[in-house]
């Protein structure tokens, strides 16, 4: 196993080559909010809310999503500087309320922006489970930038309600209150 | 005919070729690109050819129907060769006097010839016109000379001697250095160095690998890409076969939007030409280089323009991006290296090939090399495509080859990059269009849509119908982008309505900035430009929409009122018979009045009215709230 090293957060740590920053933070207990991530399913890179900044050996310094970024060696990551945190505390707003666990942790208690425009945070964690782990591809996306929507093949809800494997998954309870 | 069996037998084919040109004296080059299409040039077409062999005169005599020429405010165009009169706006009943001239040899039809407003002098050859004076058609220069459909025309223009040149003895090495030493940069937007891309998927591990023309263009006004496919799709093949074998690739794809049909028949057409030719399949030009393209229609999405979305189609999935840390050149259909280029670049290949880096070089700035297309649109008098080498400034783009801003408006503002571009103002006019200028301003070079605005526009609306775009062609994938954008769109709705708060300003600029930092393609990373943009050059409008509720350009409907200029209005009742909500009043004496409660603002009185009248005029909708219901006219609310 080839591995490499890279230090988050002033901490050292060792990964497997091929491993994403967020892997390796959390196997070192750092944590990163996410959203859209779950290890049972492939990176997805959506939500946005587990980007850090990183510094590369070559001195480049950039803002990355931590859940597709492969490890580098000699990397540096901070995984909670201002930068991402005025990131997620935007991303907290925008998506207000449908989708709250941060926003304690991120001092959001409103939104500056119309809010109930979406009851769900189109983190596809549905569509993907339902596609990648259940291989059943009951549910989708359709339509696309601020017309997409999740949506339920039709004549589904039946089938739906008796898995029920991804209402645990939502987090703003919109698939089960469809079917 | 037979296939070509070794890169030498092209030189014979080419003499063949050029000797059935020469065949004829004289050839009538007819643009049949979709814009003189649209005018009509198909009949005209034919009508030239009824004509002809009316007279019978076809021994000497021929049309060529060509892709789009350029100059497509004044189509159809027709130039005729070799004397390059070029005659612009031509119709089927000009064409027996056009010929008539022709075989007389008298002159020609002038009052079809291009008017120097200047001096009143009609200039008949193409290379005089300031439209094409000042290009440096590079590209588009063949687009005239050849019919599209016909592989020999190419061939007889010296089309296919760069691959020749290629096969008959230069290493991928060789090839590879060229491109990389003429700094050849992306058409399609990001200016990426083709040189690395290509070098990247060629020392990839993995195989096999794919070249992959991006004909997904999508920006609106913009149809550089679409041009050079419809006019000279050959060039573009060429491209993508050097590239091929530079790189080791034997699949190539060409992804072309369904909403170009003429582009996709011409570069089907010049597949199986070039398959003929023994130029694509198994052992091109005799060879162990063996190489195929399939097209691939894109379904409509923008975004599938984006390197990763565009492969994700082209696998079957939706086209939506993927992050993208390892690069599609290492990584990209089916996971394997795959490296894409636009339409554009992969036209410039050949030319590279045949004239040499150091040509190339030769033209552009220091970091820009060679000539962009633009498709010059908009506010301005000559629209149409200009081929232009790279630090030309915007000014001589749009004042010395676009004519300036018709009917005597002032310039306002340019829009470049499409849209995700930003607007440049007046002031930096003199900027040398250069991928990396253009950046540091707010713009960017994008694909090359050049967007002219004057006086009448309003940049709140600019702003508001780019990101309204954009909203509903981002894939909604990653929440910076799709969430911003509908916030964005949500201010900037009610800015535009009247209903702008003090700090709406700071709020667009802090999304603008977020979503510049956190987007996952660059579809969102550059969506912001056109409100950030806006808000840096033409902030004092923004200002005036929330404190004044005034639209100085009288575009944003909500606040403005139509009002009839009782001094001015003649009762000719055109206002009257074109409202569609009978919000006129017919009054008894000779005066018209509108209805403000029953107005929907449309226009259509606005537009109706006579211009040697002007009488149905634009007042800021405050005005109006401050009188009394009723049938206000200009004069009450003068008083």
């Amino acid at each position: 196993m080839e591995t490499i090293n890279l230090t988050i957060d002033g901490k050292p740590v060792t990964a497997e080559k091929g491993t994403t920053v967020l892997k390796a933070a959390q196997s070192v207990g750092i944590k990163i909010p996410t959203l859209c991530h779950d290890d049972r399913l492939e990176d997805y890179g959506g939500c946005r809310m587990c980007m850090v900044e990183i510094e590369t050996k070559r001195g480049r310094k950039r803002l990355v999503a931590s859940c597709v970024y492969p490890v580098e060696e000699g990397l540096q990551v901070q995984t909670n500087t201002e930068k991402v945190r005025k990131i997620r505390r935007m991303i907290i707003e925008l998506l207000w309320p449908a989708w709250q666990p941060y926003a304690e942790e991120y001092g959001v208690t409103s939104s500056r922006f119309k809010t109930g425009m979406t009851d769900c945070s189109l983190c596809g964690l549905c569509v993907r489970y339902c596609a990648d782990v259940k291989k059943a591809n009951r549910i989708y996306f359709e339509g696309r930038g601020v017309d997409r929507k999740p949506a339920l093949v039709e004549g589904s809800e039946l089938q739906c309600r008796a898995c029920g494997e991804c209402f645990t998954l939502c987090g703003s309870g919109w698939i089960a209150s469809r079917c | 005919m037979s296939r070509l069996k070794k890169p030498a037998d092209l030189k014979k084919l080419k003499k063949e070729a050029v000797a059935r040109r020469g065949a004829k004296k004289t050839w009538l080059a007819v643009c049949t690109g979709t814009g003189c299409r649209a005018y009509g040039a198909e009949p005209l077409a034919d009508s030239f050819e009824g004509e002809i062999a009316r007279r019978g005169i076809a021994d000497t005599v021929g049309v060529r129907r060509t892709g789009c020429h350029g100059f497509c405010e004044r189509g159809p165009l027709v130039v005729i060769q070799p004397e390059d009169t070029c005659y612009l706006g031509a119709k089927p009943k000009n064409v027996p006097d056009i010929i008539d001239r022709l075989t007389t040899g008298e002159g020609n039809v002038e009052k079809l010839l291009y008017l120097d407003e200047a001096n009143g002098e009609r200039l008949s050859r193409l290379e005089q016109i300031p439209f094409y004076k000042h290009q440096k058609r590079i590209l588009l220069e063949n687009n005239v000379l050849i019919d599209p459909s016909d592989i020999l025309d190419y061939i007889a223009v010296g089309g296919y001697s760069a691959l020749a040149k290629v096969l008959a003895g230069m290493a991928p090495e060789d090839v590879l250095k060229e491109v990389t030493d003429a700094n050849l940069r992306g058409r399609g937007g990001g200016g990426f160095p083709a040189g690395w891309k290509w070098e990247t998927t060629r020392d990839a591990p993995e195989e096999p690998k794919y070249v992959i023309v991006n004909a997904d263009e999508g920006d609106p006004g913009a149809y550089m890409d679409r041009s050079i496919l419809e006019g000279n799709p050959h060039s573009v093949l060429e491209g993508l076969i050097i590239g091929a074998y530079t790189i080791g690739a034997s699949q190539g794809f060409i992804y072309v939007r369904q909403e170009y049909p003429l582009a996709r028949k011409h570069a089907e057409r010049a597949l199986d030409q070039a398959r003929e030719y023994g130029l694509l399949g198994r052992n091109i030009l005799g060879t162990d280089f063996s190489f195929d393209v399939k097209i691939h229609r894109g379904a409509g999405a923008f975004v599938s323009g984006e390197s990763s979305a565009l492969m994700c189609a082209i696998e079957g999935h939706v086209g939506e991006p993927r992050p993208k840390y390892i690069h599609t050149s290492e990584k990209g259909l089916w996971g394997k290296p795959s490296c894409l280029n636009n339409v554009e670049t992969w036209a410039n290949v050949p030319h590279i090939i045949n004239h040499g880096a150091e040509w190339f070089g030769r033209m552009g700035t220091e970091k820009s090399k060679g000539t962009k297309i633009f498709s010059l649109v908009g506010k301005v008098k000559n629209t149409g495509l200009v081929e232009v080498p790279m630090g030309i400034t915007l000014r001589d783009i749009i004042f010395k080859i676009g004519g300036g801003v018709p009917k005597g408006k002032k310039f306002k503002a340019v829009q470049t990059g499409g849209p995700s571009g930003g607007v440049i103002p007046e002031s930096l006019l003199d900027l040398p269009v250069d991928f990396d200028e253009l950046t540091k301003v707010g713009s960017m070079m994008g694909s090359g849509g050049m967007i002219v605005m004057d006086e009448n526009t309003c940049m709140v609306d600019t702003a508001r119908y780019y990101t309204n775009f954009l909203a509903h062609e981002s894939c909604g994938k990653c929440v910076p982008c799709r969430e911003g954008l509908r916030q964005t769109l949500e201010i900037l709705n009610r800015i535009a309505a009247g209903r702008g708060k003090e700090g709406d300003l700071a709020l667009l600029e802090e999304l603008g900035e977020f979503m510049e930092a956190a987007s996952l393609c660059a579809l969102g990373q550059s969506a912001p430009f056109p409100v950030l943009s806006t808000l840096k050059y033409f902030r004092k409008e923004y200002e005036e929409h929330i404190r004044e509720k005034r639209c100085a350009a009288g575009v944003c409907t909500e606040l403005i009122a139509y009002v009839i200029d009782q001094e001015k209005c003649t009762a000719c009742g055109a206002c009257f018979r074109n409202c569609p909500v009978d919000a006129i009043n017919k009054s008894k004496d000779k005066v018209f009045t509108i209805i403000q409660e029953k107005c929907i603002k449309c226009g259509a009185c606005y537009t109706a009215c006579p211009d040697k009248f002007s009488a149905v005029v634009k007042v800021p909708a405050t005005t109006m709230q401050k009188q009394s219901a009723g049938a206000a006219t200009l004069h009450e609310t003068k008083a």
